[in-house]
């Protein structure tokens, strides 16, 4: 595996990937040629559809899976040399929680404790309780695991990755099979988290939670990265539109024309087009001063569901 | 419960790392228990059955009639008829369990990432498994004795030899008779281990474990195949009878010894090369 020159490294990445590539025997492509970069305190949502190439990422990231080429680096050590010392730092929750059923859920969590050399083995019982606590399983910590509810068990593998002091979380999906109430308190343990300063990468599919949560989004499509940056920019940058409702349709779209908006639509009630350059408040000017007669005027952003389908497509086919 | 209470509360604080929390996790499995109970209860019944029907004239096979005089010699009948199915199937299903196990329910991949790197995992697991290969044969040879103990008495040990032995000088054979038995069974370990890390099915594991030490036997009872014998693992299992000779014949009890040790090597290498290399995808 090629390993980037130490000089060259952002130290402001947390997670950062090059050329990083995944060939599975056969021949299809699960990951291709991501670049991917998490900015050390960003909460990043790492979006996409299914079977494109998330899952794939996360456990190349966490030195599960080799590359094929290319290669990754966590808080600015190579990975998976580096796992050793790295790893300690970094609470991961991959593909949906797992444990032992018979044990207990803090018997789970003590066995993991036990496993981690970075760790005090003195206070164990306390940083097992903390972890429990804050996920709100302290009273079902004597039960089996295989008798936990699925949002148990989700919250039980939160509780696994804040069972020490991390600097990164990666987060697979972390609120599935979680309740509203569950969801709304993994959304706010994540931004208590960020407040603190821990870099946070979040795997998920519910655009509604990364515009809650994220400061940063990436989103993939068949293996290759198709967009990734702060969340505003990105919805920003992704085509702003304006709107002149006008009983003279033909006249307001001649107006923006104009003024060398771009994508000019006009419709039964109005035009709308992309506005560029150009700040609202010179269109409406603009058009009202063309004697354009103007009954409504906005300026629409569209939401990161219509980003995410703009980069992704519409269909229900699942990348290969 | 607040967190201060459930932090202040005693609890049985597990130490020891992670050999510690892995053979915790065998001793807490009922399977394993049950297995354990059953094989401890195969020298009892044996016991039960020779001291009530036996006739104490001899006439059974020279093993079984030399019981009557020393009850120690239940622990080597009942190693004899362990060997064949009980003690190698319990180290096959706990070898076959071992990574497969952990990779059937997931753990494997939060273990990796804790961070356990894999040659520990590999290590700590094998280790566990020889220490319950151990354990097992101890417990075993333990109840076999003192039933035997119980049932048929202390008197002197009539070795391979033609002398005998006092009962605390046979004790000792006995004990190292059990080591000899617990080296044999970790190259069942070590097999086991390897089709552990191959599978993510803990029983297809355990199965083709069992299925190669069945064939290991087979071979060895066909004289057509005695070519064979030499590399065959149980063509060594009774050799700890070079134990019972006065004095012990240790050349001949250390070369049944290689065989095990030589699968070992070749086992828990090829685990290695697998598992640490193998992309984790469960």
């Amino acid at each position: 595996m090629t390993s980037p020159s130490r000089g060259c490294a952002p130290r402001e990445s947390a997670v950062r990937t090059f050329g990083l590539t995944k060939t599975y025997r056969g021949g299809s492509v699960a990951v291709k040629d991501l670049d991917l970069v998490v900015p050390y305190g960003a909460v990043m949502g790492f979006l996409g559809p299914n079977g494109s190439g998330k899952t794939t990422t996360i456990r190349m990231l966490l030195g599960l899976i080799e590359p094929t080429a290319g290669g990754c680096e966590l808080l600015g050590a190579a990975m998976p040399g580096e796992s050793g010392t790295v790893l300690p730092r970094v609470g991961a929750l991959v593909e949906g929680p797992a444990f032992h059923p018979y044990l207990t859920g803090a018997d789970n969590l003590r066995r993991l404790d036990a496993a981690d050399r970075s760790t005090d083995r003195g206070d164990t019982e306390q940083r097992v309780s903390l972890a429990l606590d804050r996920v709100g399983l302290l009273k079902a910590a004597r039960k089996r695991f295989r008798a936990y509810s699925l949002g148990m068990k989700q919250r039980l593998a939160i509780a696994s990755a804040l069972l020490r002091p991390r600097d990164l979380l990666i987060l697979d999906e972390p609120t599935n099979g979680l309740d509203p109430q569950g969801t709304r308190e993994v959304r706010s343990l994540i931004a208590d988290l960020a407040a603190d300063g821990t870099t946070v990468l979040l795997s998920t599919h519910l655009l509604s939670e990364v515009e809650q949560v994220c400061s940063h989004v990436a989103v993939m499509h068949r293996g290759t990265l198709k967009a990734q940056g702060g969340l505003s920019e990105l919805v920003s940058r992704s085509g702003r539109r304006v709107r002149v409702d006008s009983p003279e349709p033909s006249a307001a779209a001649e107006a923006l024309r104009e003024l060398g908006c771009a994508e000019v639509a006009e419709d039964l009630s109005g035009a709308t087009a992309i506005p560029g350059e150009q700040p609202p408040e010179k269109i409406i000017a603009h058009v009202v001063g063309a004697g354009v007669p103007v009954v409504g005027f906005n300026v629409a952003t569209p939401g990161l569901e219509e980003l995410f389908v703009t980069l992704t497509g519409e269909g229900f086919d699942v990348g290969g | 419960m607040s967190v201060a209470e459930a932090t202040t509360r005693r609890v049985r604080a597990p130490r020891g790392g992670m050999l510690g929390s892995e053979l915790k996790l065998m001793l807490t499995r009922r399977r394993n228990l049950v297995g354990l109970v059953i094989m401890c209860l195969v020298p009892v019944v044996m016991g039960v059955v020779l001291w009530t029907t036996g006739s104490r004239d001899g006439g059974g096979p020279p093993f079984l009639s030399s019981i009557f005089g020393n009850g120690l010699f239940l622990i080597l009948t009942n190693l004899l008829v362990q060997m064949t199915m009980f003690l190698p199937m319990a180290m096959s299903i706990l070898a076959g369990d071992s990574i497969a196990g952990e990779a059937n329910v997931g753990t494997l991949r939060y273990l990796l990432t804790v961070p356990v790197s894999r040659q520990r995992l590999l290590l700590t697991k094998f280790g566990a498994l020889v220490i319950a290969a151990f354990g097992g044969v101890l417990l075993v040879c333990t109840v076999a004795g003192v039933t035997g103990v119980a049932l048929f008495g202390t008197g002197d040990l009539l070795t391979l030899s033609g002398t005998t032995l006092p009962f605390a000088e046979a004790l000792g054979r006995m004990v190292l008779i059990a080591v000899y038995v617990s080296i044999s069974l970790t190259a069942v370990c070590a097999i086991g281990l390897f089709a552990s890390t191959l599978t993510e099915q803990p029983i297809g594991a355990a199965i083709a474990t069992f299925i190669w030490v069945l064939l290991d036997q087979i071979f060895g009872g066909l004289s057509a195949m005695d070519w064979l014998h030499p590399f065959l693992l149980s063509h060594y299992w009774s050799d700890w009878a070079g134990v019972l000779r006065d004095p012990v014949d240790w050349g001949g009890v250390a070369g049944g010894l290689i065989a095990p040790l030589v699968y070992v090597a070749v086992f828990v290498s090829a685990a290695w090369a697998r598992f640490t290399t193998a992309d984790i995808t469960s």
